[in-house]
Order: C-alpha cells, then sequence, then structure tokens
C-alpha cells in the first residue's frame, strides 16, 4: 500500500472536515473551553495533543493484535497515560514557562474523548501508518479549533495576542474597554457553537 | 499456534508485562529529566523574587547574574524565606508567601521597601492550578500585580497588615482590587497577604535590624532617605 494512498489520505483529511472530532462529534469540548482564554496555551496544548493522539494511536495500532479484547480499554488508558507523563516532563524540563502555564491541563489529556474515541474507533482497527495519520488528523483538527477560539478569546477580551497588544492605546482612551465576558469560559462554549454553526453552513459536504 | 488472547492467564500476563514496561520507561524518563527539572525550578525561583523586584524579562543566564548581583543575603523563619536585596543603594526586603487559591496552593513573593512607612516595592505571584484567563491572572496578568506597587503595608504604627485585596476599594492606599472573576482566588491572595506579612512583620524586622548589623553606616542612612522622597 501507497505511504498517502486515497485511504490513508482521507484517514488525515477526515477528521479535518467531515468527521472533525470537535465541530462534527463535538468530542473534546472541555479542555478546548478550559485552555482557550489565551492563545499560547492554545496553541501549545493543540500540539501536545496532536503528538500525543498521533503516537497512542500508532502504538495501539502497533499492539492491536496482541490486545486481550476483554481489556482494550485499560491497555489504552496505560498507553495514553505513559505519553502524557513522558510529554508533561519534558515539557517541564525544556519549555518549563509553559508547562507552568498549561498546568493541570496536560495531565487532564488522559481523559480526553478525543483519544479515547480515536483509539477506539481507528487505531484497534487500522494498520500504524494510517493510525498515525489518522491522530495527526484529529489532533490537528482538535488544534484549530482551540487556535481559532483562542485567539477570538484573547483578542476581545485582552485586546492583544499571544501576549502582544493589537489594540492601540488611542482606542483604549476613545473609551473602548476590553469584553471581559471574553475571558469566561462560558463565551468559549459560545464561540465553539458559532464555528460549528459556520462549519455547518459553508464548510460541511456531505459524503 | 493461535494465542487465545482471552484466556485469563494470557490477560494476566499481558496485564503484567505492559504495567512493568511502563513503569520502566517513566522511571527511566523521570530520572533522566529530573536534573534539567530541578535546575528550571531553581532557577524559577530566583526568577519570581526578581519579578516581585520588577526586574522582568530575563532569560536564564541573565536572571542568574542578576540575582547574584542584586540579593545579598537570604534568612528563613518558620518556613518563611527572606532575602534582603539591594537595588541602586536601596535595601528592599523580599518576603515569600503561601497561601490557598481556589484549586490548589498559589505562592508569592512581595517586596517592601521603606523604614518608617513601609511600602510596597513590588509583587509577584504564583499558582498551581487556577483557572487559565480567571484565577490564574493573579500570575500572568503583570497589570495586576503593578497594582501593589507603593501601597502601605502595615496600619500605621502597629503590625496590623493594611494591605490587602478587596472587591471594593475604600482605601486606595492599602487595598488592591480583585481579579475580575476570581473572586476565590483573590480572597486567597488577600488571606496569604494578611497570614504572610503578619508573621513577616515581627520576623522581618528582626532580620532587617540583623541584616543591617552588617552594613556600615553609609549604606544605612540611603536606605531611609530614599524611600521618603519617594513618598512625598
Amino acid at each position: 500500500m501507497a505511504l498517502f494512498s486515497k485511504q490513508n489520505k482521507e484517514a488525515f483529511t477526515n477528521p479535518l472536515n467531515l468527521d472533525h472530532p470537535i465541530l462534527g462529534q463535538v468530542l473534546g469540548i472541555c479542555s478546548a473551553l478550559a485552555v482557550t482564554s489565551q492563545l499560547k496555551p492554545a496553541i501549545v496544548m493543540g500540539l501536545a495533543v496532536t503528538v500525543i493522539t498521533a503516537f497512542s494511536n500508532t502504538i495501539i495500532s502497533i499492539l492491536r493484535n496482541t490486545i486481550p479484547n476483554r481489556i482494550r480499554i485499560v491497555v489504552q488508558l496505560v498507553v495514553v497515560a505513559a505519553l502524557v507523563t513522558i510529554v508533561s516532563q519534558i515539557l517541564k524540563a525544556y519549555v518549563y514557562d509553559v508547562s507552568v502555564q498549561l498546568s493541570v491541563y496536560v495531565g487532564l489529556i488522559i481523559t480526553n474523548c478525543i483519544l479515547m474515541g480515536r483509539l477506539e474507533a481507528f487505531a484497534m482497527q487500522n494498520k500504524p501508518w494510517p493510525s498515525f495519520l489518522d491522530g495527526v488528523g484529529n489532533g490537528l483538527a482538535y488544534a484549530m479549533i482551540l487556535v481559532i477560539v483562542g485567539a477570538v478569546r484573547e483578542f476581545l477580551g485582552r485586546g492583544s495576542l499571544l501576549g502582544f497588544q493589537i489594540i492601540p492605546d488611542a482606542c483604549y482612551d476613545m473609551g473602548y474597554i476590553n469584553n471581559g465576558m471574553m475571558t469566561m469560559p462560558a463565551m468559549a462554549l459560545i464561540l465553539v457553537g458559532i464555528v460549528i454553526w459556520v462549519h455547518r453552513a459553508y464548510f460541511y459536504k456531505e459524503k | 499456534m493461535k494465542l487465545n488472547t482471552n484466556s485469563n492467564s494470557y490477560i494476566i500476563v499481558y496485564s503484567a508485562i505492559l504495567v512493568v514496561i511502563v513503569a520502566f520507561l517513566l522511571a527511566f524518563i523521570f530520572k533522566a529529566l529530573k536534573p534539567m527539572q530541578d535546575a528550571n525550578v531553581a532557577l524559577d525561583v530566583k526568577k519570581q523574587i526578581l519579578y516581585s523586584l520588577n526586574i522582568r524579562n530575563l532569560d536564564g543566564a541573565e536572571a542568574e547574574a542578576k540575582y547574584a548581583e542584586v540579593v545579598k543575603e537570604e534568612g528563613e523563619k518558620d518556613g518563611q524565606k527572606f532575602y534582603m536585596c539591594e537595588i541602586d543603594g536601596e535595601d528592599i526586603l523580599v518576603v515569600s508567601l503561601k497561601g490557598m487559591g481556589l484549586w490548589g496552593g498559589i505562592s508569592g513573593y512581595i517586596s517592601i521597601h521603606g523604614d518608617e512607612t513601609p511600602t510596597v516595592y513590588g509583587a509577584y505571584f504564583n499558582h498551581e492550578g487556577e483557572t487559565a484567563g480567571l484565577g490564574a491572572e493573579i500570575k500572568d496578568s503583570q497589570a495586576w500585580q503593578e497594582k501593589f506597587i507603593g501601597k502601605r503595608v502595615f496600619v500605621d504604627g502597629t503590625q496590623d497588615v493594611a494591605l490587602g485585596v478587596v472587591k471594593n476599594v475604600d482605601d486606595p492606599e492599602t487595598q488592591v482590587d480583585c481579579v475580575t472573576g476570581a473572586t476565590l482566588t483573590s480572597n486567597g491572595v488577600n488571606d496569604m497577604i494578611k497570614a504572610g506579612l503578619k508573621d513577616a512583620g515581627k520576623n522581618a524586622v528582626e532580620l532587617f535590624l540583623k541584616a543591617q548589623c552588617y552594613k556600615d553606616a553609609p549604606a544605612d542612612s540611603t536606605a531611609t532617605e530614599e524611600p521618603k522622597a519617594e513618598e512625598e
């Protein structure tokens, strides 16, 4: 089978549009709400989830024929938990600032529904390479929404992006006020709703 | 031979092997990365102390050098740490604080200057797991931390802590506004400051005096004059 055959491409592109984990299946919402009040943690969180979905998918796919059916969820959890712990340790050692910023949410990737969903639905039935692509696709799809929501919330809530002030001081002098609502988790839910609506209305294609 | 992957013995052996492999892997990674993490944590503490002295945006090596230059002496009493610092010939005392936020521990460093009426020179707060964008603002928002600068620490002539974080500021000389949407974390900061500085009041004066003894007279006189000039 070719490295980028049609099925493999689909494994990668499906989650980005048709089977989008957040927009289509509405999974992994909890962490999408929690870490998106600013752009930088949203990006790092997105990357961390991408790496972890990709590798847990690959590992489970390699092990799929040996995993006893009755304890498969346990095995998946062990693999995911081990990977998350490794990633969080590496973050602590190499990008300490970011790991502090993400605090508990890196650990909470273990409970991210997208991970378990992909392992159960894809990696258990497919070969390692498509599983890897599927993991990367799903991770990126998740990261994409986090970045969109994070950017909107940081821009409207603080007038900055990645910590740099975007809205000039002159606007504040003229009476512009940051929308404090945007820093609340509730607004993330509404924004995700709006993104889902736009996606359904303009980008969603039936098979 | 085809293995029966559903037999009990297979399941037990499989899970045992898996757990042992994962345990060794994690132990190895933890051991391998530990020195780097410890170095990061130690450097982070130094950076936090510098932050509380309004020295920000330094990278690792710079922070290390600046710390050695600024911090003259470290003291500890009842688990609370004190740092005697000197910036531009002025003595500044950094006090470590520990308290409870909404989801976990919070900590901080607050620097105080001025002998007669001590005021806040700078402040930095840290947290373990406060909500990003809300409680975490105590750490992330430099603007909020800067609100502490210049606030009076004690009720005039006493050791009672006047400095605090409140929802409605009555006394702008001693009180700082809460973080919006993070009342409970802000209350935690308030309690932490009150508790931390209450003991520090006595301990710090003790340590402060001890530190003063090491210094020669000229350094002493500049220390008392400068903050006064600022308050007028």
